[in-house]
């Protein structure tokens, strides 16, 4: 299939990326129940690969320069008026800098209002016994500290928040009501940002298995680093 | 135990304020003017590191709106302050806060200097002054709280700001499960459509509340929440 052929999708947020993978200058592959931080420069694309379907894909960002100034959901949607993310969001910080912007997706829509699951959140939701369940705060935390340690920059617990969930659908009702439903994510869908900032990313790769926001099934993910193309 | 009122102020337009609202005590907001809006940050007032998660509280009652019968939970699994009671039937946790810029933009720069109490403030600016006063800062923000203001989404995801959701006298009282830092900030909502900058009124109430029976309305209304007091009775044996 040539991909260039299917770059939009009509009367969709669709959109395939032109770029191939033989190019990336980065492929790795996160599993089920860990952590993963990278900083992503200015300019550069970053697509995350949800290899075998309905896998929720925690994510925070932050100025790189000074990660006080980090990824906020609610300054994100209120800015397009719309509660799900896909092509075309700018990815807004707290202090209203765009961080990155979705420039490709091939899943549609994304999460960013569920938060991250805990070990605490988990005892209020399924039942008080599941606290020593795992769960994405506690690979946050260990993305964080190790984060910390090897370059000697402050990210803990408290740099924590809002974080968007990729490739997890939660729709919100007109009722004002918002459940998590089965994903719209199939195997091999992605979703591609550019960072227009140097940007620190931290992902859990969800291990949530009291919910359908993983199919009952955590799996894998890829992710894929293009360098901004020469100009 | 019965209720009692401590005490009541007036809340100006367009300013903030903090108290640590004690377990077994309540904070009630009665809009003064028409429309107000109420900005809302909480923290755990014994360890500033735990704090409202909207997030953790919107999955675990799965609702994108507050309202009589909604805890507010901590990112720690614990009910920070829960709903008693409300005349409005829909309170905003989706709209955020306005910053400096926005504001400018919608309704023009005007100093303290020249316009003294009536100058242009936002939400943004207010939440990390009071922050500062506790010792805290920018680092930590988190999603706000907007009493009175409604934002409704569509099927489609869009996001429309509902005008006039609360006349003068609608009330919504918050009961606090841990002592819990309360921050609050009557700047506009940040969706409030263009038109004139407006500074609305609130009184708060404080009063001191009976602890929540076993048929308490926000412990009832879901089985998370059962299990979300039984977590917070925990810290408070």
């Amino acid at each position: 299939m040539n991909l260039r052929d299917l770059e939009v999708i009509p009367e969709t947020t669709l959109r395939v990326s032109p770029r191939l993978v033989e190019d990336a200058i980065f492929d790795e592959v996160v599993l089920a129940g860990d952590w993963f931080v990278r900083t992503i420069e200015r300019g550069q694309f970053v697509r995350i690969v949800d290899l075998q379907g309905n896998q929720a894909v925690d994510t925070l960002f932050y100025n790189a320069d000074n990660y006080i100034d980090r990824y906020s959901a609610q300054d994100t949607i209120r800015a397009q008026s719309n509660v799900y993310l896909t092509t075309g969001t700018k990815l807004i910080s707290t202090q209203r800098n765009v961080l990155l912007t979705i420039v490709a997706d091939t899943c549609g829509r994304h999460d960013t209002l569920g938060g991250a699951c805990s070990a605490e959140s988990n005892m209020v939701r399924y039942d008080i016994e599941k606290r020593s369940m795992h769960a994405c705060r506690q690979s946050f935390i260990k993305g964080a500290l190790h984060w910390s340690e090897t370059t000697g920059r402050e990210l803990n617990k408290l740099d924590l928040t809002a974080n968007i969930n990729f490739f997890m659908n939660v729709p919100v009702l007109p009722t004002g009501k918002l459940s998590f439903e089965d994903g719209v994510s199939e195997a091999g869908k992605y979703v591609e940002l550019q960072a227009e900032m140097d940007t620190l990313m931290v992902i859990s790769n969800c291990p949530q298995l009291n919910n359908p926001c993983n199919a009952y099934n955590p799996t894998p993910v890829r992710i894929l680093i293009w360098d901004a193309p020469a100009s | 135990m019965t209720e009692r009122i401590l005490w009541q102020e007036t809340l100006p337009g367009s300013s903030t304020w903090s108290h640590i609202l004690k377990r077994g005590t309540a904070l009630r907001l009665t809009a003064i003017d028409d429309a107000p809006n109420v900005g809302c940050i909480l923290l755990n007032a014994d360890n500033f590191s735990e704090r409202l998660s909207l997030p953790d509280s919107l999955k675990a009652q799965n609702v994108a709106r507050l309202t009589a019968g909604t805890a507010l939970y901590s990112d720690m699994g614990r009910i920070l302050c829960s709903i008693t009671e409300d005349t409005v039937g829909w309170h905003d946790p989706l709209g955020g806060c306005s910053d400096a810029t926005m504001v400018a933009n919608k309704y023009g720069f005007d100093t303290y200097q020249h316009a003294r109490n009536a100058w242009h403030q936002n939400g943004l600016d207010g939440f990390i002054i009071e922050l500062a006063k506790y010792g805290l800062g920018p680092r930590d923000l988190m999603m706000n709280i907007n009493f009175f203001s409604k934002v409704k989404v569509q099927e489609d995801g869009s996001m429309q700001f509902i005008s006039g959701n609360a006349g003068p006298g609608s009330a919504v009282e918050l009961r606090a499960e841990m002592n819990t830092l309360v921050i609050l900030n009557s700047c506009q909502h940040p969706m409030d459509p263009p038109s004139r900058y407006a500074q609305k009124r609130v009184e708060l109430t404080l009063k001191q509340v009976p602890p929540p029976g076993p048929d308490d309305l926000c412990r009832t209304s879901r089985p998370e929440n059962a299990r979300g007091f039984t977590i917070t009775q925990r810290s408070f044996p």
